[in-house]
C-alpha cells in the first residue's frame, strides 16, 4: 500500500479527492437548519465512524507484532459502537421532529392533573 | 486491488453524500440517514472481502461488542443526555482513528515515506488530543469534572511551549520515520494537549467545543484515509471535518466571540468586571398572577436554556403550550443557537416532548416579534436574553446577539435562585420593571403553572 502513496499521482488523486470532498461538505452543511444540527453532529459522527474499514482490516490481517491485532480489535470495537450507536439515536431522534402534532384532547387533560 | 471492494466503497462515499443532503430538510432527514447507514454497511460488507484479511475472529468479537455498547446507548441514552453521549462518541470515533495508526506505524514505520508519516502524524495528533479533549468534555457535561474553567498560572505559555515540543516531533518523524520515541512521544504529548486544550474552557462555551472536537474526529478519520490510501476514509472525514467546523463558526458567531477567545479565553473563571448600572431590586411574581396573565395573552413566547434541560422541564411546558393553545394564544418559542450545551441541544428536547417544530422559531425569526408578544417566559436561560450584550459596550458579553425579551409587554423569568448565570455575570434583565421571577424549580413551576391555567 505504501508504495501507492509514495506514487505523487495517487498522493494528488487524493488531495483533489479532500478538496473537492472540502468543498461539497461545505455546500451542504450549510444549508442544514439550526433546528437539525444536533442530529447534524450525531450524523457525521457516525460517518467519520468509517475508520472502522482500517479497523477491521487490521484486526483481521496477519500482523508482524501481535498488539497491532489488539489495537486493531480495540479499534474496530469503538469504532462500531459510533456506527451503530450513531445511526440508531440519529434515527431516534428525527424520528421526534415533527411539523404539527394533532392535539388530542384526553391525553392533554389526563397527564397535567 | 479487488475492484467490487473499490466500487463498494464508491457506493458508500455517493450514499454519504445523499444521506447528509438529507438532514437539510427535517421531511428528508431519516430517509437521508438511511441512506447513509446502507452505505456504511457497503463499506463494512466490502472491507470484510479484502484478501489480506486473514482470521475473523477477533473482527466479528469487535463488532458484536461494540454494536451491542452502540445499540445499547442510543436505546436507552435519555435525550437530555445528548452531549454528554456526542462527546462519548467524538471520544470513540477518534481513539479507532488514533489506534488504527498507532497499529500502522508499530508494522511498518520505518518503510514509511515522508509523506504517509505526516498523515500519519495528523491522523494520530488530531485523534489522541480528541480522544482525551472528549473525555474531559465529557467529564464537564456530566459533572465529574468541574465546569468553571480550571486555569494556572501561564497555562496558555505552557500549552504553547507543549504544542510546540508535539510539533517538533512531527517535523523530525516526517524526516526519520525509523525515529520510534519521536513517534511515541508525540502521540503522549497530543494525549496531554487534549486534557489541556478542554480543561480552561467553561461550561457554557461547550457547543463550541463539541463542534470542534466534532470537526477534529472527521480530520482524523481523513488523516486515516490519506495513510491507507482509501477514498471513503477521506471522503466521510473530511464531510464531518467541515461540518464540525462550520457549527463553531456558526457557534462563535452567536456568541460574538472569536474561536481564539473561547479556546483560550478561559470565559467566566473571573466575573462580575464592568457591569455598573443594576440598581434596583428583583421583583417576585406570584404563581396565579403568572397564569392570569398568560391565560389572558394573545401571544405568549418561550425562551428556553440550560436549565430547561437540567430540570427536565421539557414535558412541562409543553402541557402549558397545550393549555394556553387550547385557549386560544398564540404559541412560540424562541431558540438561541448557543442556547443548552451543544448545537440545536434545546430543538431535540423540545422536539422529544412532542412540540412541533413549526413552533420553534431561531432568533433572528423571534426577534421581530416579541414587540408584540404579551408575555416572554424564560426558562433557566440568562446569557441568550442578557440586555447588557446589546446595551452595555463594556459588558463581557458586548455585542453578542441576543433573544431580547425585553422587548415584549412582559417578561417572567423561571429561576432556581437569586444566583448568577453560568458566565458569572449579573443580568440587568431581572432588574428591569417589565421583569417578573418566578423562583423554583423550572418543571415543578411550569406543572403549577399549567394547573393554575386550567383554574383560570
Amino acid at each position: 500500500m505504501e508504495q501507492q502513496l509514495l506514487d505523487p499521482r495517487v498522493l494528488m488523486a487524493s488531495l483533489y479527492v479532500f478538496a473537492l470532498a472540502a468543498f461539497l461538505g461545505y455546500q451542504i452543511i450549510s444549508r442544514v437548519p439550526p433546528l437539525l444540527h444536533t442530529p447534524l453532529m450525531s450524523a457525521t459522527n457516525a460517518l467519520s465512524a468509517i475508520s472502522v474499514v482500517g479497523a477491521l482490516v487490521m484486526a483481521g490481517r496477519e500482523n508482524h507484532h501481535q498488539v497491532s491485532t489488539w489495537l486493531g480489535f480495540v479499534a474496530v470495537v469503538s469504532a462500531s459502537i459510533n456506527v451503530i450507536g450513531g445511526f440508531l439515536i440519529t434515527d431516534r431522534m428525527l424520528k421526534m421532529f415533527k411539523r404539527e402534532i394533532p392535539v388530542k384532547p384526553a391525553e392533554k387533560k389526563g397527564r397535567s392533573n | 486491488m479487488n475492484i467490487y471492494i473499490e466500487l463498494s466503497y464508491l457506493l458508500a462515499s455517493i450514499l454519504f453524500v445523499f444521506g447528509l443532503k438529507g438532514l437539510t430538510h427535517p421531511d428528508t432527514a431519516r430517509r437521508g440517514m438511511l441512506l447513509a447507514a446502507a452505505g456504511m454497511t457497503a463499506a463494512i460488507v466490502g472491507t470484510l472481502f479484502k484478501p489480506e484479511i486473514g482470521h475473523y475472529t477477533w473482527i466479528w468479537v469487535g463488532l458484536a461488542i461494540g454494536g451491542a455498547i452502540g445499540a445499547a446507548m442510543s436505546i436507552w441514552m435519555p435525550m437530555t443526555a445528548m452531549p454528554e453521549r456526542t462527546a462519548l462518541s467524538h471520544a470513540f470515533g477518534a481513539l479507532a482513528a488514533a489506534l488504527v495508526g498507532v497499529g500502522e506505524y508499530a508494522e511498518r514505520g520505518s518503510s514509511l515515506g515522508g509523506v504517509t508519516v505526516g498523515a500519519l502524524g495528523f491522523e494520530i495528533m488530531l485523534g489522541c488530543l480528541t480522544f482525551t479533549g472528549s473525555l474531559i468534555a465529557f467529564g464537564k457535561l456530566y459533572g465529574v469534572v468541574k465546569g468553571t474553567p480550571i486555569t494556572f498560572k501561564g497555562q496558555n505559555v505552557f500549552n504553547m511551549a507543549l504544542l510546540g515540543v508535539m510539533v517538533g516531533c512531527f517535523i523530525y518523524l516526517v524526516y526519520d520515520s525509523s525515529a520510534a520515541l519521536a513517534f511515541y512521544t508525540m502521540m503522549t504529548l497530543a494525549f496531554c494537549f487534549g486534557v489541556l486544550l478542554v480543561i480552561p474552557i467553561g461550561s457554557a462555551d461547550m457547543p463550541v467545543v463539541m463542534s470542534l472536537l466534532n470537526s477534529y474526529a472527521g480530520l482524523a478519520a481523513a488523516a486515516t484515509g490519506f495513510v491507507l490510501g482509501n477514498n471513503v476514509l477521506i471522503i466521510a472525514g473530511t464531510l464531518d471535518g467541515f461540518s464540525g467546523f462550520i457549527l463553531s463558526v456558526l457557534m462563535c458567531r452567536a456568541m460574538n466571540r472569536s474561536m481564539k477567545n473561547v479556546l483560550f479565553g478561559a470565559f467566566g473563571a473571573v466575573s462580575e468586571t464592568a457591569v455598573g448600572e443594576t440598581a434596583g431590586s428583583m421583583r417576585e411574581v406570584a404563581l396565579e398572577d403568572v397564569a392570569t396573565q398568560l391565560a389572558y395573552a394573545k401571544q405568549v413566547v418561550f425562551v428556553p436554556g440550560y436549565g430547561m434541560a437540567t430540570a427536565q422541564a421539557q414535558y412541562a411546558v409543553r402541557e402549558l403550550a397545550n393549555l394556553l393553545e387550547g385557549r386560544g394564544v398564540s404559541v412560540k418559542f424562541g431558540i438561541h443557537p448557543v442556547a443548552g450545551r451543544m448545537p440545536g441541544h434545546m430543538n431535540v428536547l423540545l422536539a422529544e416532548a412532542n412540540v412541533p417544530y413549526s413552533l420553534l422559531y431561531e432568533m433572528d425569526q423571534i426577534n421581530p416579534d416579541l414587540s408584540q408578544t404579551d408575555v416572554a417566559v424564560v426558562i433557566g436561560a440568562n446569557d441568550v436574553v442578557n440586555p447588557d450584550a446589546r446595551d452595555n459596550p463594556r459588558s463581557p458579553i458586548a455585542g453578542m446577539p441576543i433573544i431580547e425579551v425585553d422587548r415584549a409587554k412582559s417578561v417572567i423569568v423561571l429561576k432556581r435562585g437569586k444566583g448568577k448565570g453560568f458566565s458569572g455575570l449579573e443580568n440587568p434583565l431581572f432588574f428591569k420593571p417589565v421583569t417578573g421571577m418566578l423562583y423554583g424549580d423550572a418543571k415543578a413551576s411550569l406543572t403549577s403553572l399549567a394547573q393554575a391555567v386550567q383554574a383560570v
